[in-house]
This record gives structure tokens, C-alpha cells and sequence, in this order.
């Protein structure tokens, strides 16, 4: 690799903190980002686990579930699912995976690890609240994981929280539940603000020198955006969650209709929360897509400019379409007429990010590596659920597949088809540089596959059902004659979901044995640009011993000068101007 | 130095300011955290203001359920405690140690009868029947509420919005209080700050002013209209 013989020096001395400073209660951005990383993993297989339940009380409704005759008799008695724990379960699902997986999957893991490294920093800058952030987050989960376990079992409202239903104890039958559920989101809304707050100072003002704005790497650009977005979108939910807190234990009637509160006044709250939401959910993985498809296609991104101003119009249209959650609340027709159009407009930066990516890999040398193969898949299925989105935000076809199925499969193919497949993406080419072992390959592959597979046998049909009018969160699809003809479909979809349940072990398993046995990785194993790739792997504590100084873009693949086909940011090339700080810019 | 030299070096920071914006990290920080704060309390003035124009009724008059002088001095406290706050910045920008302590500690005590006033106030409120949920059976002001002085419909949502709004408030008074008493000892009497670096002075201001903003408009809408 001789183009790397000019990489700046990396701390080369030896951490010497002792272990609960290093691993534990560490300040060091890529531990914070690793411990995020176990955390919301764990959350993800226990919202699988969640969710296979789901699958079998809809596949085999009245039959027992088999194991199910572990859980206790509130739950399953004799393994047959109760209705009062099967709406637990629908809302779980949607919080761990929401709030405790994909969030802090996008955010908490790759915002840390990646923002410093990227943009050539020591560290965060607030490492102390940054520590504070992943511990908030911990209790968090800590907290809403113990809800499954109190007497009258975990918040029964759907992770949505909708009043009255979420705020009347009398009416939900959860009062505990609940109270750890508004707990707990008031406890990640602050996790949520310490993390932005950090991230946003440190790309505004931490960079290398010659690391202009539009030298950014699109998965910084992607986390800045949405560190923006949870700044100022977590506390307005922190504030709802309180209100809602507030009505269930000290009597106060935000959300109680007959005392004067506005049960809508929640939904508003809720989803002036939640839009925003969904592009935390979404952006940081188009960011990072951006990264691995360049790097894939062995081309310079296609259109940098015109991908960073499409994340920040996305970033700014989601504050505007909320009220698309909410046709059918009786709104003002006028104003849904408002909602659709702003809602429809968000198709077109969405639309000019699809293109870029395509027109990266149009004649690119294609190396198809397993964060490739997830990367193109998160197009594909991307594509998939934004043009579902098309039809929701218009007003005449959202009506009738409101709260269908139609909408449960929407939003699995973004967050599954779309973040989760960036993730695994992610999680791949990033592993060399988290752990200084790479993942197998082959593994990755096998893993790829059927997933790709059995995502699709598991989530297209239920667009079907949505629009046979197959209601989300029904206990007992079989007890309505119009849906009968479908139980077969839902039979279907349930035995494919368990493979694809089955087949994340492929990921677990190749995850950790990589983990102890992978092969060593060497300094930059995807000959990529970032500066993180001219530090060894792992990447030492403390990242540079003197930052490295940046000449150029991020995606400077193929490019005729360079010795092999990737240029790397920090490499100088003769006539590289010197970026002005560069001199002198010790540490 | 005088005052007014001082100021306007304060223009060019004397601290060296990191690549990027031309402010220092912590100072950068505070103003991001402030927005998602304005966030916060935009979530909760605006819920007010929906609750109150969509009530199922009149709202109770002002000055019938709650305090207006006693609380108007309250208010007059906590600005006086933010003009501290600005005298205690110009006096180590102008490197006296000795009025830093001074306002610096004027400020902290502003703050904290702020919230001894305000505590006062609950006490008297939940005294004469004013609760979270409303009025309470058999108080003083349920008596009000039957004789027709106070609408009965809407003082449920009266009493949800009035303490969660000016509870929040207080809470980061509190919070304000108490990291101020903290710098104070960590830093301000020992003398940390310095006319070259008083950036835990300018942090805490911001967090402080913006606490004394919000109350002003808290106070408006709450006690006046």
C-alpha cells in the first residue's frame, strides 16, 4: 500500500486506564459507540423474539405456541396467547425496535464511532456527556426491558401511545406498564438531546483542517442532519411523555376528554415527534449507503452536491408532514390537502438520492462485498417502501388502508429493508476498524441471501392483506369472515418470518466468532478514503497523535493520479494546495 | 481596563476558539442545547394554548385562583438575578475577581429565593385547594367554583397546565442553581476565572438569561392573560 506510506502517525502509546475506565464507564467515543452497539443489538433480537410471537398468534390463531409453555399464565396459558399479552407484544415490538434498536443502531453506534474518525478528531467534544448519553440510554432500556416483568405486563397501547387508551389505567389495564413505558422515553429523550448536542458541536467545530463542509463524508452530512432532527424533535416527545405521564399518576387532564383535555393533542405531539423520527431512522443509513455504494462501485459519488442538499431539504420538508399520520383524525380537510403535498414534495430529494446512487454504480467497476450487497439491497427495498409512502400521502388512497397491514409492511420495508440492511452493511465494513478483525466474508454472504429472501416473502404479501383490509394490531385475524380467504397469506407470511428470524442466527453467529476468530484486518481492508482507514485497527485510543490534514473529497476512487484505484483524503498528492490551519495544527 | 474596552475585546473571544464557528466548544454547545430546550418548552406553551382555546368554557380570570403580586416580585427577582448575572460577566471581563464573587453569588441567591418564593406559592396554592388535577373536594376554592366565580369545567386542565408549566420552569431554576453554586465553589472563589478565561461564566449567563426568558413569558401567559 505505498499510497499510505504518507498516513498520519496514529497513537502509538499504550492505554493504560484500568479495565472498568477503558470498557465500562469509558469516555472514548468508539467504546461508547461498541457499547451501543451490544445494547441495541440485544434489543434487536429481543424485538425479533417479539415479534416471532406475533407471527404465530396471526399464522395460528387458537393454536399453543410451541415453548410457549414457559411463559406465565397472564401471559400464555398453556402456550396459547392471551389478547391482553398479544397487544404487549405489538407494542413492545415497535418500541424496542423504534426507540432501542434501529435509533441507537443509526445514531448512538455509528454518530459516535464514525463522526470523530471521519472528520478527523481526537474524540467528541463533550466526551463526558457523550458517556452520559450511552449510561441515559442504558437506564432506558433498563427500564422499559423491566416493564415486560411487572405484575400487569408492559404498556398495552401501541408504541405509538395513543390517548385515551395510554393514559387511563382503568381503560388499558396497565397502570405500571405504562408509567415505566413514559419513564423510560423521558429517560432516551435525554440520551437522545446529550448525544445530538454533542454531535453537532463536534462536526461544526472539530474538523481537521483542509476538512471542509463539502469534503464531509454523506454519512457525516447524513448524522449532522439527524442530530439536528432528534435535537429538536426528542424533547417535544420528552414533553408529551410527561404530560402522559402526569394524567396516569398525579390526575392531570392533558388527554382526558371529559375533563376538557384533547386526546388529539397527543397525536399532534406524537407525530411533530414522530416524522422527524422516521428520517433519524432512515437518514444516517443513506448516508453511510452513500459510502459503501461509492466504495463498492469504485467511483466517486454520483452528484455529491445534490446529495447533501437532499438531506437537508429531507431534514427540513419531515418537520412539515406530520399531519399525514392523521387523515383520519377528522382534520380540516384543507389542511390534510396541505399535509399531502408537503408529504409528496419529501419524494423528491428522496427520489434525486435513489438516482445518485444508481447513477454511482451506472459503468462502476462493481465489487459486490457483503456491505455492497446489503447497500444495493437497501436501494432496492428503499425504493419499495418510499413508493408505498407515495400512496399513503395521498389522502383518497391513505383512507381506506389507514392502520392495514399495508401501512405494518410500509414501514417494514424502510426500517427492515431499508435501515437494517444498511445496518448490516454498516456493521460489516466497520467492523475491522470497531474490533481490527474482519468479518467473514463467505458467512456474510450466506447471511445476505436469504435474508434478502425471506424479507421479501415475509413483508410484500402483507401489502395484500392491507388492502383486503387486514387491520394491524387485530388479535385473532380468523374471527372476521372477509378476512378468512387471507388466512392462508398470513400463514404464509408467518412460516417465512420464521426463517428469517432463523437466519439472523447466520448473523449472530459469524458476528461474534468474527468477534474472537476473524481474520486480523489490516489497516484499510475496502481501500476506502476516510480518514479512519489511516489509522490501524482497531483504531487506538485517542484516534490520531496529531490530526491528519485533508486535500480533498471523500470519494476520490479510480482517480488517474493515484497509485491504486482510491485516494484517500489525507494522502498529498504534488500541488495539493496546504488547507490554511494545516501548519502548526497540533492536536 | 475599562468596561467598555473590555466589551469589545469580548467581541473577539480571547479564548482560542476551535476550527469551525468562532466559538468555543462549550459555549457552541450551550446554544444547540438551549434549542432543543426551546423545544421543550415550545412543546409544552404550545399544549397550553391548545387546551386553552379549545377548553369546553370560560377560563378562570386572572387573579382569582393565583397570586399576582407575589409572584410579579417573584419575577422581578429572577430579572434582577439575570442583571447580576450580566454584572458578574463584565466585572471578570474587566479581571475583578473580588465584584465576580459578588454578583456571581447575588445571582445564585436570586435564583434560589426564586424557588423558595415559588415553593411558597404551591404550598399556599394546594393550601387554599388549587391541585394538578384541578380543584380539590370541600377546599376553599371548591366553594368558588359552586358559587360561580370560577368555571368548573376548565379548572382541571387549569391546574394540569399551571404546575407542569411553571413546575418544569422551576425545575430548571433549580438545576441553574445548583450548577451555579457548584461553580461558584469550584471556581469563582478560588479564583479560576480569569480575565483570559471566563468561558464558565459566559456558559452558565446563557443557561440563566434563557431560564429568566422563558419565565417572562411563562409569567405572561399564565399569571396575566
Amino acid at each position: 500500500m505505498s499510497s499510505l506510506a504518507a498516513a498520519p502517525v496514529a497513537h502509538a502509546h499504550h492505554d493504560e486506564r484500568p479495565f472498568v475506565r477503558k470498557y465500562i464507564f469509558s469516555t472514548d467515543h468508539k467504546i461508547i459507540g461498541i457499547q451501543f452497539l451490544f445494547l441495541s443489538l440485544f434489543f434487536l433480537f429481543l424485538g425479533g423474539i417479539l415479534a416471532m410471537q406475533i407471527r404465530w398468534q396471526q399464522g395460528f390463531p387458537g393454536q399453543p405456541m410451541p415453548g410457549g409453555g414457559i411463559l406465565p399464565e397472564t401471559m400464555a396459558p398453556g402456550g396459547l396467547l392471551l389478547p391482553e399479552y398479544y397487544i404487549q407484544l405489538v407494542t413492545m415490538h415497535g418500541t424496542f425496535m423504534v426507540f432501542f434498536a434501529i435509533m441507537p443502531l443509526l445514531v448512538g453506534v455509528y454518530a459516535n464511532f464514525l463522526i470523530p474518525l471521519k472528520i478527523g478528531a481526537h474524540d467528541m467534544a463533550f466526551p463526558r456527556v457523550n458517556m452520559a448519553s450511552f449510561w441515559a440510554a442504558f437506564l432506558a432500556g433498563l427500564v422499559m426491558f423491566a416493564s415486560l416483568f411487572v405484575p400487569e405486563g408492559a404498556a398495552r397501547a401501541g408504541w405509538t401511545m395513543y390517548a385515551p387508551l395510554s393514559a387511563r389505567p382503568d381503560l388499558s389495564g396497565a397502570g405500571l406498564g405504562q408509567q415505566l413505558w413514559c419513564v423510560s422515553i423521558v429517560l432516551l429523550g435525554l440520551s437522545s438531546i446529550l448525544g445530538s448536542l454533542n454531535y453537532i458541536t463536534t462536526v461544526i467545530n472539530n474538523r481537521a483542517p483542509g476538512m471542509t463542509w463539502f469534503r464531509l463524508p454523506l454519512s457525516v452530512w447524513a448524522l449532522f442532519v439527524t442530530a439536528i432532527l432528534g435535537l429538536l424533535a426528542l424533547p417535544v416527545l420528552s414533553g408529551a411523555a410527561i404530560m402522559l405521564l402526569f394524567d396516569q399518576t398525579i390526575g392531570t387532564h392533558f388527554f382526558d376528554a371529559p375533563a376538557g383535555g384533547q386526546v388529539l393533542l397527543w397525536q399532534h405531539l406524537f407525530w411533530f415527534f414522530g416524522h422527524p423520527e422516521v428520517y433519524i431512522l432512515i437518514l444516517p443509513a443513506m448516508g453511510m449507503v452513500s459510502d459503501l455504494i461509492a466504495n463498492g462501485s469504485r467511483k466517486p459519488i454520483f452528484g455529491y452536491h445534490s446529495m447533501v442538499f437532499a438531506i437537508i431539504a429531507i431534514g427540513f420538508l419531515s418537520w412539515l408532514v406530520w399531519g399525514h399520520h392523521m387523515f383520519m383524525s377528522g382534520m380540516n380537510p384543507t389542511l390534510g390537502s396541505l399535509f399531502m403535498v408537503t408529504t409528496l414534495v419529501i419524494a423528491v430529494p428522496s427520489a434525486i438520492k435513489t438516482f445518485n446512487w444508481l447513477g454511482t454504480m451506472w459503468r462502476g467497476d462493481l465489487h459486490f462485498h457483503v456491505p455492497m450487497l446489503n447497500a444495493v439491497a437497501f436501494v432496492a427495498m428503499f425504493v419499495i417502501g418510499g413508493l408505498s409512502g407515495v400512496f399513503m400521502a395521498a389522502t383518497p388512497v391513505d383512507m381506506p388502508i389507514h392502520d392495514t397491514y399495508f401501512i405494518v409492511a410500509h414501514i417494514h420495508y424502510v426500517l427492515f429493508g431499508g435501515s437494517l440492511f444498511a445496518l448490516f452493511g454498516a456493521i460489516t465494513f466497520w467492523f475491522p476498524k470497531m474490533f481490527g478483525r474482519v468479518m467473514s466474508e463467505r458467512w456474510g454472504k450466506i447471511h445476505f441471501w436469504p435474508t434478502f429472501v425471506f424479507f421479501n416473502l415475509v413483508f410484500f404479501p402483507m401489502h395484500t392483506l392491507g388492502m383486503g383490509g387486514h387491520m394491524r394490531r387485530i388479535y385473532d385475524p380468523t374471527v372476521y369472515e372477509f378476512l378468512k380467504p387471507y388466512q392462508p397469506m398470513n400463514r404464509f407470511i408467518s412460516l417465512a418470518a420464521f426463517a428469517l428470524f432463523a437466519t439472523q442466527f447466520i448473523f449472530l453467529a459469524n458476528f461474534v466468532w468474527s468477534l474472537f476468530r476473524g481474520k486480523k484486518a489490516e489497516q484499510n481492508p475496502w481501500r476506502d478514503n476516510g480518514l479512519e482507514w489511516s489509522l490501524p485497527s482497531p483504531a487506538p485510543h485517542g484516534n490520531w497523535e496529531r490530526v491528519p490534514t485533508v486535500y480533498r473529497g471523500p470519494y476520490e476512487f479510480s482517480h488517474p493520479q493515484a497509485v491504486e484505484d482510491c485516494l484517500p483524503q489525507y494522502v498529498k498528492l504534488p500541488g495539493d494546495p496546504e488547507p490554511a490551519g494545516a501548519k502548526g495544527a497540533a492536536g | 481596563m475599562t468596561h467598555a474596552t473590555a466589551t469589545a475585546n469580548a467581541m473577539r473571544p480571547p479564548f482560542p476558539t476551535e476550527r469551525g464557528v468562532e466559538a468555543y466548544n462549550t459555549k457552541l454547545g450551550m446554544w444547540v442545547f438551549l434549542a432543543s430546550e426551546v423545544m421543550f418548552f415550545t412543546g409544552l406553551i404550545g399544549s397550553y394554548i391548545v387546551l386553552r382555546f379549545g377548553a369546553p368554557g370560560e377560563w378562570a380570570r386572572p387573579g382569582i385562583v393565583l397570586n399576582i403580586p407575589v409572584t410579579a416580585f417573584n419575577t422581578f427577582l429572577l430579572i434582577c438575578s439575570s442583571v447580576s448575572m450580566v454584572k458578574a460577566y463584565a466585572a471578570i471581563a474587566d479581571g475583578n475577581q473580588k465584584m465576580l464573587k459578588v454578583w456571581f453569588l447575588l445571582t445564585i441567591l436570586g435564583g434560589a429565593m426564586f424557588v423558595g418564593v415559588q415553593i411558597y406559592e404551591y404550598l399556599h396554592l394546594v393550601h387554599s385547594g388549587f391541585v394538578p388535577s384541578g380543584v380539590r373536594e370541600g377546599s376553599e376554592l371548591a366553594e368558588r367554583v359552586a358559587n360561580g366565580t370560577l368555571p368548573a369545567a376548565t379548572m382541571g386542565l387549569y391546574g394540569s397546565t399551571f404546575y407542569t408549566m411553571t413546575g418544569f420552569h422551576g425545575f430548571h431554576v433549580t438545576c441553574g442553581v445548583v450548577s451555579m453554586t457548584y461553580l461558584f465553589f469550584r471556581k469563582v472563589l478560588p479564583g479560576k476565572y480569569t480575565q483570559q478565561d471566563y468561558r464558565g461564566v459566559e456558559v452558565v449567563g446563557l443557561y440563566w438569561h434563557f431560564v429568566d426568558l422563558v419565565w417572562i413569558i411563562l409569567f405572561t401567559i399564565v399569571y396575566l392573560i
